[in-house]
């Protein structure tokens, strides 16, 4: 969350070319109004991190503090050489990529039912929530289960399916894990991607879409050429904020691997080090890796794709 | 207005705040100077759970608050389920020093880990007599660090093999007599039954590696004390490779149920309380009161015996678990904290403890005792069992030792008994050394 607002701080206010005294005096306002949520966000975001940085200088092992000395890079050398590394990043890479494409697609599908249907649209949307709504470990469970031979409904429903028979162990391998914590967390935020998609969708002007129809454009042509244009700003928000957040998964692969099979994302590789193994050293060094990694995701987005936050704030 | 101070307002309202807080804070800590000193004690759930009327640790807590006639009273807080979770919270406030953790009931494993790191009071010499009096020899070994006793043996855990006796016969084994592993496997795809055994990934794997590889005799670790750089493994010899080979047999011939690699005590007495699966399991002795609680109708066929063998004609070591009473470096309370360990642990709250609760106590004597021998038709067993038990390695690096483990023999089908052990043996190294992670 918090580099999802840093990020949102660092980019620019609409540019103006000429500034009226009234403006600039909203603007002082705003500052002023803001001040004290933007120190304490510095306050607690900028300390863990430079704390954090600090620490992975160190050779530091909470159960042996006396002998805590200076190493340098190594913890970041030890990282970067360790396979286990590079598999958790390859991990945590493909459920990105894997859950962001298909949330996009379903996200889009659901906020055009819900942006066209007129008679139950309050009920709908409330229900598309509900996923979202539920705590991502209380949702990791139930998938959990669901999945499990002995608890679980799913061999039971999809033996018909080739390769799913009633004894399938769907955590007993690294596909198959990865399979169902995808699965779970699409299920889970596929909401969160409607509804910034929603909001896309509500600030086209009906007018072009209008035109677009006298003109005889098929349904596909106004989908292609004039809702994704007119709502680019809120796709590349939408799918940023579905990036950064995704790129950090942890809960799911807790509750259901632990990291088993190879399963590990980054977050869990760095949870583990840290927490459980209290080497606070290699575990902070792994934290700002996985922080760098963050912040050039954000880069790219907003420099690359040009992403414009403040559009999307409208 | 002058311009400063419209922005100084809110500045000064956060400081004000966040003063304000901090001396609510203060105000907590020292609220305890009236009345008799409180004494916490950090408790693992147990059967009696979190209600003081029954004869679970809270129960005890209450017990000891009233034999102290008033020099103290003991609150107790409850710990997570999970050993692993219970360390990580027990290690945040031990390496924080709190002071509002006096009592804690401690997993024998993590003794050398705490003890090491300076976090433990050893026992003063006034209690060693008391405390190791009459304990299970391999908890009295757990308990203590450095050559000095670190921790109070509380209750005693260890691991019995459950079996159907009607499967057991449709299989032709003599359980009168010591079974292999080989023998149990054999027998369970003969019948198309499940031994259920624990190979998630997670601490109760570890015991179960660990049980093979020393009922062959062997030992993870060769010098459990020594620091990382002196410690020598166990793993590349014939004992490691026969631990192996069981794991490796186990996961080939199907016989731990549909999901092995992620079943652990709970799943495998599914296992076992389901009567089309029903078979074998090694379990620690809750089951013989949670079978019942399951609603099977088949009580009578419930057989329990001692731990398989590894290799055929060598003693099996049954693993060993239990509680660990310690007390916390940064305690404000170190005499009453003792005290109230004494009457925690004394004979007739062990006794209390394990027919409340079910769990085995460390007092040798209990095991004599005629009510424990009715409701616990296996206590003899139960006693030998820990008498001969095998501890996991008393290592200051045990979550480590573990982890290492856990990882590189699971999942259990992938496990291979001429290479498995190498690559252990490897990582244990690489971990234990700062070269990889974990």
């Amino acid at each position: 969350m918090s580099v999802v607002t840093e990020v949102e701080r660092a980019a620019p206010p609409p540019g103006k070319a000429k500034v009226t005294d009234r403006a600039k005096q909203e603007r002082n306002l705003g500052w002023r109004l803001a001040m004290p949520a933007f120190v304490v966000m510095v306050l607690v975001t900028g300390y863990p991190i430079l704390q954090a940085t600090w620490n992975s200088f160190f050779s530091y092992r909470l159960t042996d503090p006396a002998n805590k000395h200076f190493v340098g890079l190594q913890n970041y050398a030890v990282a970067l050489t360790d396979s286990v590394f590079w598999t958790a990043t390859l991990v945590t890479v493909f459920i990105t990529v894997f859950t962001v494409i298909v949330e996009l697609v379903l996200g889009m599908i659901i906020a055009l039912v819900m942006h066209n249907i007129v008679i139950p649209r309050r009920t709908l949307r409330t229900i598309v929530l509900i996923p979202y709504a539920i705590i991502t470990v209380v949702s990791a469970f139930s998938w959990f289960f669901a999945f499990r031979p002995d608890t679980g409904y799913i061999n039971y429903w999809f033996q018909w399916l080739p390769g799913v028979d009633l004894l399938t162990d769907w955590f007993g391998g690294q596909w198959t894990s990865l399979f169902v914590i995808c699965l779970s967390e699409i299920w889970k935020t596929t909401p969160f991607m409607s509804l910034l998609l929603l909001a896309g969708l509500a600030q086209i002007d009906t007018s072009l879409d209008e035109a677009a129809k006298v003109d005889g454009a098929s349904w596909w042509q106004r989908f292609r050429y004039v809702m994704l244009p007119n709502m680019k700003a809120a796709i590349m928000v939408a799918v940023l904020f579905r990036t950064l957040d995704a790129y950090r998964i942890f809960d799911n692969i807790f509750i259901m691997t632990a990291g088993a099979n190879d399963t590990a994302s980054l977050s869990l590789l760095t949870y583990n080090q840290t927490i459980d193994r209290v080497e606070i050293g290699l575990g902070s060094a792994l934290a700002v890796l996985l922080f760098l990694m963050v912040l050039a995701i954000a880069f790219v987005f907003v420099r690359g794709f040009k992403v414009d936050l403040a559009q999307g704030r409208d | 207005m002058p311009r400063t101070r419209q922005w100084v307002r809110p500045v000064v309202g956060a400081a004000a705040l966040a003063l304000t807080a901090s001396l609510g804070l203060t105000a907590c800590s020292s609220g305890e100077a009236e009345g008799p000193v409180t004494v916490t004690w950090f408790i693992n759930p147990d059967g009696g759970g979190s209600d003081p009327s029954k004869d679970g640790q809270a129960g005890l807590a209450r017990i000891c608050t009233e034999r102290a006639n008033g020099r103290y009273e003991i609150e107790f807080e409850l710990l997570p389920n999970s050993a692993s979770d219970q360390r990580q919270q027990l290690l945040r406030r031990l390496a924080a020093f709190d002071e509002n953790v006096d009592i804690m009931s401690l997993d024998p494993v993590f003794v050398a880990e705490f003890a090491n790191a300076g976090f433990l009071k050893q026992v003063p010499e006034d209690y060693v007599d008391d405390y190791t009096t009459d304990m299970v020899q391999p908890i009295i070994d757990s308990a203590t660090w450095q050559d000095k006793l670190t921790g109070a043996p509380m209750w005693a855990n260890t691991q019995l093999l459950w079996y159907r006796k009607s499967i057991a016969e449709k299989a032709g084994l003599d359980m009168t007599k010591p079974v292999t592993w080989e023998q149990l496997i054999d027998a369970a795809k003969q019948t198309e039954k499940t031994i259920g055994v624990q190979a998630k990934r997670y601490e109760g794997y570890m015991v179960w590696i660990n049980a093979l590889i020393m009922g062959a005799g062997g030992n993870i670790l060769l010098n459990p004390g020594a620091s990382a750089q002196d410690l020598q493994f166990g793993l590349e010899t014939e004992a490691g490779k026969a631990g192996a080979e069981v794991i490796a047999d186990v996961a080939k011939a199907g016989v731990a149920g549909p999901a092995m690699s992620s079943t652990d005590e709970t799943a495998a007495l599914d296992l076992f309380a389901n009567d089309t699966t029903s078979g074998f399991l090694v379990n620690w002795p809750y089951v013989w009161a949670a079978l019942p609680e399951r609603g099977i109708d088949w009580v009578d066929d419930i057989g329990y015996t001692r731990y398989p063998q590894t290799i055929a004609g060598e003693e099996s070591r049954p693993p060993i678990g239990g509680i660990v009473l310690g007390v916390s470096a940064a305690t404000q309370h170190e005499s009453e904290a003792w005290d109230a360990i004494k009457c925690i642990r004394d004979e007739e709250n062990q006794k209390r403890y394990m027919l409340g609760t079910g769990n085995p106590a460390a007092n040798k004597n209990v095991y004599n005792d005629p009510e424990v021998k009715e409701v616990f038709p296996m206590a003899a067993l139960i006693r030998s069992s820990l008498d001969t038990g095998g501890v996991r390695p008393l290592t200051q690096y045990y979550g480590d030792v573990s982890g290492v483990m856990q990882r590189v023999y699971s999942p259990p089908n992938a496990v291979n008994p001429d290479t498995t052990p190498v690559a252990a043996t490897e990582l244990l190294s690489d971990v234990l050394n700062g070269r990889a992670l974990l």
